[in-house]
């Protein structure tokens, strides 16, 4: 297959997804404006006001709403996308999890944003965390090509594993960040995505009930049908991914990647466009290293979290002596982040895991400064000790 | 108008029988007669709630028409979602045939939790005939306070106490709260008046745009009567005035049904084991005759105001 043919433009995340969702030209898209994630919204109501798109755009009351909406269009057989953060996404807490029970393929992009209280606009990924066990597919993405790119994506593993997916951008950072971004043709879009074909559909066939009540001689059958799709949703990960690079010819890692010297010892484990920071970092340290004054510390990257890709995580972190899960999230019980706590479920049992440490950073848009990230080299060479979960950059909390 | 019993006996019946309404419940006569009156082909989109949970019991559905449920609060969200469906698979040519879209949701989910969204959708336009079902409680849940419960009502959070007789306060007016959104159709109904409401319901489905009906349907349980006593404990509502029968036609209030001999709301109250505390509590009743007399006066003038035709009203047939 010829690899399709691209233009180089400059977009923000947000302008990315709305590009994205132009090609896509979904049948309906309802949603609710909230910061940072407005812009694609407003990107994509001008596409709708244009006639640049067909979609029936539906500018609903409430987040709780945007999601009751995609849910009622998707059942009705539409391909549906939408859009939120923080509060927004909170507020829609309880339909994610009837999004996914109802195995409604519906895919929403989330501009990462600090929950509250105290009220805070900027980014982190506390509220994406809060829906990780909601039953849905999650995409953390490292740059505005990769958000563009996993806007389309998403929308085939969805529909694929029959499994709502969302997409998540760090808020600022990437939602309001430009940079320069390779966009498909939309033929090329259309042909990746193909028609929708919904496995079951409101408005079309024999009239179905969706949604019935299922009692306890039910139930369970449905929960772990649904965990089964999960198991599922990974391999479509793989599938569409690699599909994916074969028709625009990329190479976006379908689960993680690992970045930096490749006789590294340790490794910094994180989500999102971070990656391109804690790069940086070992990139400088590894060229110190070779005049032997700096450090062999590697960057894994993971960009699928939920299907949670255990053997990945496993098979990559066993061959580093120490892991610093760094994250934008914490669970407050005590144990860390959610990234770690299921980090080292991965790892239970491995005959040599590696020492987790770790630490939890950017909360509400709190930049990661170089001397975090030094204090976390410190840590890796074991030049100095510390707790196993530990905060950076907080102000008489410092390591 | 051409809907006469005769013909409706012909249409076959709607709702599945086997369903696990309990014995007297008043929603299945509405969803019954929504199903055999309607010409068109429908969507059904229902709120969490008791017609929601006795009519889809997995692997069992009572509906015949396609059916949606996602959850409480949402009924008319969900709906726009469908709407806007429909409309999306018409204009690619994914749909030949498009279906009216029928919400339906409890006063739980339409005067509390759900009015929100319903009032959202409203706004939007969106086209659809939204329907409560208003048995005045929270029943599904073991028949709590609603803001559609009326004063002196004993619910299991509002007691009859020894201090406080019953829910407080009044009702909301939900009706009225529909029709300052200026959609185009919005009426009042009651079981009782199958052939007023038969009427409501295919004039509101011809609406193209927000209709609203909201039915009185008396719960057995919650209010505490003979469970043959539902239609008529319908009837006698309308007649004491306390559920009006009217409807407000692209801004035209008229009034449908006008009892020929008004009765005391007291009537309504003594067939009614939820009020019978009110006995040792006789000031709760006469606040709520004064309340049913003050609104069948503003509706009455409401009605006398609307004295031209509105805008031209939707073919009726």
């Amino acid at each position: 297959m010829a690899v399709a043919t691209r233009r180089r433009i400059g977009l923000t995340g947000n302008d990315a997804v709305a590009m994205a969702w132009r090609q896509i030209d979904p049948d309906v898209v309802a949603a609710y404006p909230i910061t940072p994630s407005t812009g694609i919204v407003e990107k994509f109501s001008q596409f709708v006001a244009d006639g640049d798109v067909g979609t029936i755009f539906v500018p609903v009351e409430s987040e709780h709403s945007a999601m009751s909406a995609c849910i009622g269009a998707a059942a009705g057989g539409a391909r549906v996308t939408t859009a939120t953060a923080s509060q927004g996404l909170a507020l829609m807490h309880e339909m994610l999890y009837i999004a996914a029970g109802l195995r409604l393929p519906i895919t929403m992009a989330v501009a990462n944003r600090a929950l509250s209280a105290p009220l805070n606009i900027h980014g982190d990924h506390s509220d994406a965390m809060g829906s990780r066990d909601a039953g849905w597919i999650q995409f953390y993405c490292r740059d505005v090509q990769e958000t563009y790119e996993t806007a389309i994506l998403a929308v085939r593993v969805a529909e694929a594993a029959r499994v709502p997916a969302m997409v998540c951008l760090d808020g600022f950072t990437l939602s309001h960040g430009l940079e320069p971004v390779d966009v498909f043709d939309d033929d090329d879009v259309h042909a990746f995505i193909g028609v929708p074909q919904p496995a079951y559909s409101l408005l079309t066939g024999p009239p179905i009930t969706i949604g019935p009540l299922a009692l306890p001689d039910s139930y369970m059958e449905f929960r772990r049908a649904q965990a089964e799709a999960m198991t599922i949703a990974l391999h479509c990960v793989e599938e569409a991914t690699e599909a994916f690079n074969r028709r625009f010819g990329r190479a976006v890692p379908p689960i993680l990647e690992t970045i930096g010297p490749e006789d590294a010892e340790s490794a910094i484990l994180l989500l999102g466009s971070t990656a391109d920071v804690a790069a940086d970092a070992v990139a400088r340290w590894a060229d110190a290293a070779r005049n032997n004054a700096g450090r062999k510390i590697a960057v894994v990257r993971l960009r699928l979290f939920r299907p949670f890709p255990a053997m990945a995580v496993r098979t990559t972190l066993t061959r580093f002596s120490r892991v610093a899960v760094l994250e934008r999230a914490d669970t407050l019980s005590t144990l860390g982040g959610p990234l770690v706590v299921d980090t080292a479920a991965a790892l239970y049992g491995a005959a040599t895991p590696p020492r987790l440490f770790n630490r939890i950073f950017g909360l509400g848009g709190r930049d990661l400064r170089p001397a975090d990230l030094e204090a976390v080299a410190s840590l890796l060479l074991g030049e100095v000790d510390g707790p196993p979960v530990g905060y950076l950059g907080v102000r008489g909390d410092e390591p | 108008m051409s809907l006469n019993l005769r013909e409706l006996s012909t249409h076959g019946e709607g709702l599945a029988p086997g369903h696990r309404a309990c014995a007297g419940c008043g929603f299945p006569p509405i969803v019954r007669l929504l199903l055999t009156a309607a010409k068109q082909p429908l969507v059904v989109i229902n709120a969490t709630g008791c017609m929601e949970v006795v009519t889809t019991i997995y692997p069992y559905s009572a509906w015949p028409v396609p059916y949606l449920h996602s959850a409480f609060e949402n009924a008319a969200a969900t709906a726009s979602g469908v709407e806007a469906a429909v409309r999306a698979l018409v204009r690619r040519g994914r749909l030949d045939a498009p279906p009216k879209i029928v919400t339906i949701g409890g006063d739980g989910g339409t005067y509390d939790i759900g009015l929100q969204s319903l009032s959202g959708a409203l706004e939007r336009g969106h086209d659809m005939l939204y329907i409560c079902y208003n048995n005045e409680g929270y029943m599904n849940t073991g028949i709590q306070r609603s803001s559609a419960t009326p004063p002196g009502a004993r619910t299991t959070t509002t007691p009859a106490g020894r201090v406080i007789p019953g829910k407080v306060e009044f009702r909301k007016d939900l009706t009225e709260i529909v029709a300052a959104h200026n959609i185009p159709y919005a009426a009042q109904a009651s079981i009782s008046h199958w052939g007023d409401l038969a009427k409501k319901i295919t004039k509101a489905l011809a609406v193209q745009g927000p209709s609203f009906l909201n039915v009185l349907a008396p719960c057995q349980p919650g209010w505490d009567y003979p469970t043959n006593l539902t239609v008529e404990l319908s009837q006698v509502a309308v007649d004491a005035h306390y559920w009006p029968l009217y409807e407000v036609d692209r801004g035209h209030w008229r009034i449908t049904v006008k009892p020929a001999r008004v009765r005391p709301v007291a009537d309504w109250l003594a067939m009614q084991g939820r009020f019978k505390h009110l006995a040792a509590a006789p000031d709760v009743a006469e606040r709520l005759q004064r309340w049913v007399d003050e609104n069948w006066a503003a509706l009455q003038a409401k009605a006398a105001m609307s004295t031209g035709q509105g805008h031209a009203a939707p073919a009726v047939t």
